[in-house]
């Protein structure tokens, strides 16, 4: 990108970091591949910038170089990084080790695997102060709880003592908001720091981000690709395509006036929560051309499907319960109750989402469907067949009908088989024909989800999350199932790739009939791909009904605080704190002698059953 | 975690009764009639005879099993076939040397290994890396005799900086002890520190690809602390693992040690009593090493539970 195009801004006293040229390549010895190509931004005192892109346009490269995490045997930072006046790309390993944590701090995607698990929540949030400010150890742990406190963490004070597993993902992403905090950062790096959260958090930890600037004066360099959360958070925002640095601009401008055309095609490609309003049926989402930035609209689909058929799945009082074990004897000392009472079904050629956040049993209940998990009680019907009780050849003939994709297609294939009999076992284990035939199968399903035949002799790592999300689709296809179960499957991936795949999900529905029961977090994708949708809470669903009656009238105060949750991609509906309260996910950790609640529904519509709910809502309605 | 300690020491029971149960038929199986090594070589069969039905020779295997295990509860290891001496006693003579070069192999072992793995991981793929990859391919390829005859031939008698052979009782001066154990202790160790070295760069090298590496980075914690801390504690439980498996390398290089520098402990012991077919010494000494093994086991899965919270069974 030439200069003309972004004019260098002056550089102002009240500039915390201003990065000039920026080019990062990688490599070895003798060829170097730039992947970050002429960055230039500021960020001004109290500003929060975005910088928006795909993964692989080089963002978190960008955010590594400023505080320069990039390993350095394997990197190379060209350019000029200023922080307060500083270039950090000349500081010795010494000083630049005394600024990072102190002058700037950052927070990283993975709230999982970014705490150490082996230290205690104390000794990692007093590790800074300890450093940086040389407090002494009963100091710096006071400081430490102050700071869980300014999070808002509860019980502060017995947190200090746990490990990052006692934390649930959202707490742990507090954990390291406070970390990070530590010192009174001038520049905080947030690095995704909410993609792995499920939405109503997403807010909480926006909205904290958002408190502790306003009483800290502090800047903040947001990296995400979510445009929801750009509109929600930035004050300016830098867009990146493919290591080169696209466009810069007020958060307004970018939305109101993108002048390149990947920037008027980025918002095109993100599912939009409220896009739907006022269609029946499923929509593809609009193929978009991140060149040219030209729009395609979807053809839209004709029919719905049939609900008075038999029912494809049928899953009616599903319970499924975990025993948790302690102390000497290994008693059963509780009992998760992980699905409670579950009831719906799935008629041909239709997919129900099922959603709600981590932890609320949308993943069990998919499990206990495939029966890989054993369920308590309740009656599940997979194509005619009654999935509990089924023995011998009708249950292989019932696996036949019903198949899973799930979340990550890294670690669901095997990194050392080639894709051709990946696809092909499945098939052949359930003695469906020769070898040839099932190789004559695999390449004509391979050209069904969009991939060559040339793809049937290579291995895993040699295709991209989607395309190997493609595989897994394909591997579930071998069989003719009826039900596909798909465990957030698109969740991993980038908002352009998982357009196609849940466009191929309902192309593959369109001519084959399939049924999918969609798990989900995601709502704004749920939107677009289901004919009905089920909500689920602690294990119990809540609401279900048409994707209309959900997403348009919404009646269960969960239901609603699940949709406003979800940003929208447009600055000037921003939000201000969230209404809702910072609740945390209740746990659905029980006594033995537990028993479960009677609920009981109200019919708001001839496909619309809510929950009746208890005085526990009663401050959200 | 009290109920979980509790009940691993409860689990080493049965383990301790298969380990005696073994160690009792091996030798109930093998060739040989101690009746006739007690009765020399000129008895006559009838003397012979005589002999196995006092030592209860005649009896079932089972019954012999019971016998044996009720004497050892009572810490009765039984008689010395040729000394006569009870073997609690000829045991106790002869522990102090084997202690005296095991421990502080061990604590040398660990001490040296451990950062020079460290050391190996953060540097890897140098020069540093490249030589300390070396030495601990040599260290476990080159048997332990050859590194004893080999230290020997230095320090002892080119250099004459250190005695040749033998033992000298700690009671006598700490010194003496000291120069007498310096080589055992180099040539026991070698292997085991190529062992561990290589355990704990494997290890540390995994970890310092994590995530929660990058945060303390960011974080400003100093290199010392990161690899010390944060890596090290991570990467100890394959560590302690390994440490505990290598006690069984130990025990066996102990007996092969003993003998190159002529020390009078347990490994001499045990090659004595075998050559002589002294029955009693050699299954009680084999039962010692064994529980002593599953004793460091135990403690091991103990450890795991100090070093790694999220372990709980």
């Amino acid at each position: 990108m030439s200069d003309t195009l972004h004019p260098a801004p002056e550089t102002t006293s009240d500039t915390v970091l201003s990065v000039r040229d920026l080019t990062v390549s990688f490599g070895s010895a003798d060829y170097w591949k730039p992947v970050v190509r002429n960055i230039s931004f500021d960020v001004g005192a109290n500003e929060t910038v975005a910088v928006v892109g795909e993964s692989g346009s080089g963002k978190s490269v960008t955010a590594l170089a400023i505080m320069r995490l990039l390993p350095k045997a394997t990197s190379r930072i060209n350019g000029q990084i200023l922080l307060n006046g500083r270039d950090v790309l000349d500081l010795p390993p010494q000083a630049m080790q005394a600024l990072r944590g102190d002058e700037a701090a950052m927070v990283f995607q993975e709230p999982m695997t970014s705490l150490n698990p082996v230290l205690t929540i104390g000794f990692q949030l007093a590790e800074a102060l300890k450093w940086h400010r040389d407090l002494s150890n009963a100091e710096a742990l006071a400081e430490a709880r102050r700071l869980l406190n300014r999070v808002r963490i509860p019980a502060a004070e017995r947190r200090l003592a746990e490990y990052p597993h006692n934390l649930s993902g959202g707490m742990r992403q507090r954990v390291m908001i406070a970390m990070a905090l530590a010192c009174r950062p001038k520049l905080l790096i947030a690095d995704e720091p909410t993609t792995a959260l499920d939405v109503t958090i997403q807010a909480q930890i926006l909205d904290l981000i958002r408190e502790l600037q306003a009483d800290g004066g502090m800047s903040v360099l947001f990296i995400t690709h979510d445009m929801g959360v750009v509109a929600e958070i930035a004050d300016r925002t830098v867009v990146m395509f493919r290591g080169d640095q696209v466009e810069t601009e007020r958060t307004e401008t970018i939305f109101r006036q993108p002048a390149h055309p990947y920037t008027r095609a980025l918002p095109a490609s993100v599912p939009r929560l409220g896009s739907m309003r006022g269609t029946e049926l499923p929509v593809p989402f609009p193929k978009v051309d991140m060149e040219t930035g030209a729009i395609q609209e979807p053809e839209k689909p004709t029919a719905a499907p049939a609900r008075y058929q038999p029912m494809v799945l049928d899953v009616q009082n599903l319970v499924t319960r975990f025993d948790i074990r302690s102390g000497l004897l290994n008693r059963i000392s509780g009992r998760v109750h992980a699905v409670e009472n579950v009831s719906f079904s799935i008629a041909e050629g239709e997919t129900l989402a099922l959603v709600g956040e981590s932890g609320c049993g949308k993943s069990t209940t998919g499990r206990s469907i495939m029966r890989l998990t054993e369920p308590v009680s309740g009656s599940i019907t997979v194509d005619g067949f009654d999935a509990k009780s089924v023995r011998g050849p009708d249950l292989r003939r019932m696996r036949r009908s019903i198949q899973m994709i799930f979340q990550d297609p890294f670690s669901s294939l095997n990194p050392r088989a080639r894709i051709g009999s990946s696809i092909a076992e499945p098939f052949l284990e359930h003695g469906l024909g020769t070898r040839a035939e099932a190789m004559e199968k695999v390449a004509e399903i391979l050209r069904r989800v969009g991939l060559g035949p040339d793809a049937i002799d290579r291995f895993p790592h040699q295709f991209s999350g989607g395309q190997r999300q493609r595989i897994c689709i394909a591997r579930a296809l071998m069989l003719d199932p009826k039900l596909i179960v798909a465990d957030e499957s698109v969740s991993a991936l980038d908002v352009s790739v998982k357009a196609q795949v849940v466009n191929l999900m309902m192309e593959l529905q369109a001519s084959l009939g399939i049924s999918f029961l969609f798990i989900s977090h995601d709502m704004s994708v749920v939107e677009r791909i289901a004919h009905r949708v089920a909500v689920m809470y602690l294990g119990e669903i809540v609401e279900i009904g048409s994707r209309t009656a959900i997403f348009e009238n919404p009646q269960h105060p969960y239901t609603k605080r699940l949709l406003s949750a979800v940003p929208i991609p447009d600055p000037t509906l921003r939000r201000g704190p969230s209404a809702a309260a910072p609740l945390e996910l209740k746990s659905p950790i029980r006594s033995i002698d537990y028993v479960p609640q009677k609920r009981e529904f109200r019919e708001i519509s001839a496909d619309h059953k809510v929950q009746v709910w208890g005085s526990e809502w009663e401050t959200e309605a | 975690m009290y109920a979980y300690i509790l009940r691993r020491i409860l689990a080493t029971i049965p383990v301790m009764l298969i380990v005696a149960f073994i160690v009792f038929s091996l030798l109930y199986l093998t060739p040989g009639d101690p009746a006739a090594v007690i009765a020399g070589e000129h008895a006559t069969a009838e003397d012979i005879a005589r002999i196995r039905a006092n030592l209860g020779l005649n009896d079932p295997f089972l019954l012999r099993f019971g016998t044996w295990i009720a004497s050892i509860m009572q810490f009765d290891l039984g008689t010395s076939l040729l000394t006569n001496m009870p073997v609690s006693q000829m045991i106790g003579q002869r522990i102090e040397p084997t202690l005296s070069l095991m421990l502080p192999t061990l604590i040398l072992a660990v001490c040296i290994a451990v950062p020079l793995g460290v050391i190996a991981a953060w540097r890897a793929g140098t020069k540093v890396d490249h030589f300390i990859t070396v030495f601990a391919v040599l260290g476990f390829s080159v048997p332990v005799f050859v590194v004893g005859y080999a230290l020997v031939w230095s320090f002892s008698l080119k250099l004459g900086w250190l005695p040749v052979q033998g033992y000298a009782p700690i009671g006598q001066g700490v010194s003496r002890w000291f120069q007498h154990l310096v080589l055992p202790c180099l040539t026991l160790s070698s292997a085991y520190i190529a062992l561990i070295t290589r355990i704990t760069r494997t290890a540390v090298l995994e970890v310092l690809q994590q995530d929660y590496i990058r945060t303390a980075e960011a974080k400003g914690v100093g290199r010392h602390a990161i690899l010390f801390v944060h890596a090290l504690k991570n990467a100890s439980v394959p560590i302690i693992t390994v440490i505990g498996i290598g006690v069984a390398l130990l025990i066996g290089g102990a007996v092969v040690t003993e003998s190159v520098f002529a020390i009078p402990g347990l490994g001499r012991l045990t090659m004595e009593s075998i050559l002589r077919r002294d029955y009693p010494v050699i299954q009680a000494i084999v039962l010692l090493f064994s529980i002593s093994y599953v004793l460091v086991n135990l403690l091991i899965d103990i450890a795991y539970t100090f070093v790694d919270p999220r372990i709980r069974y």
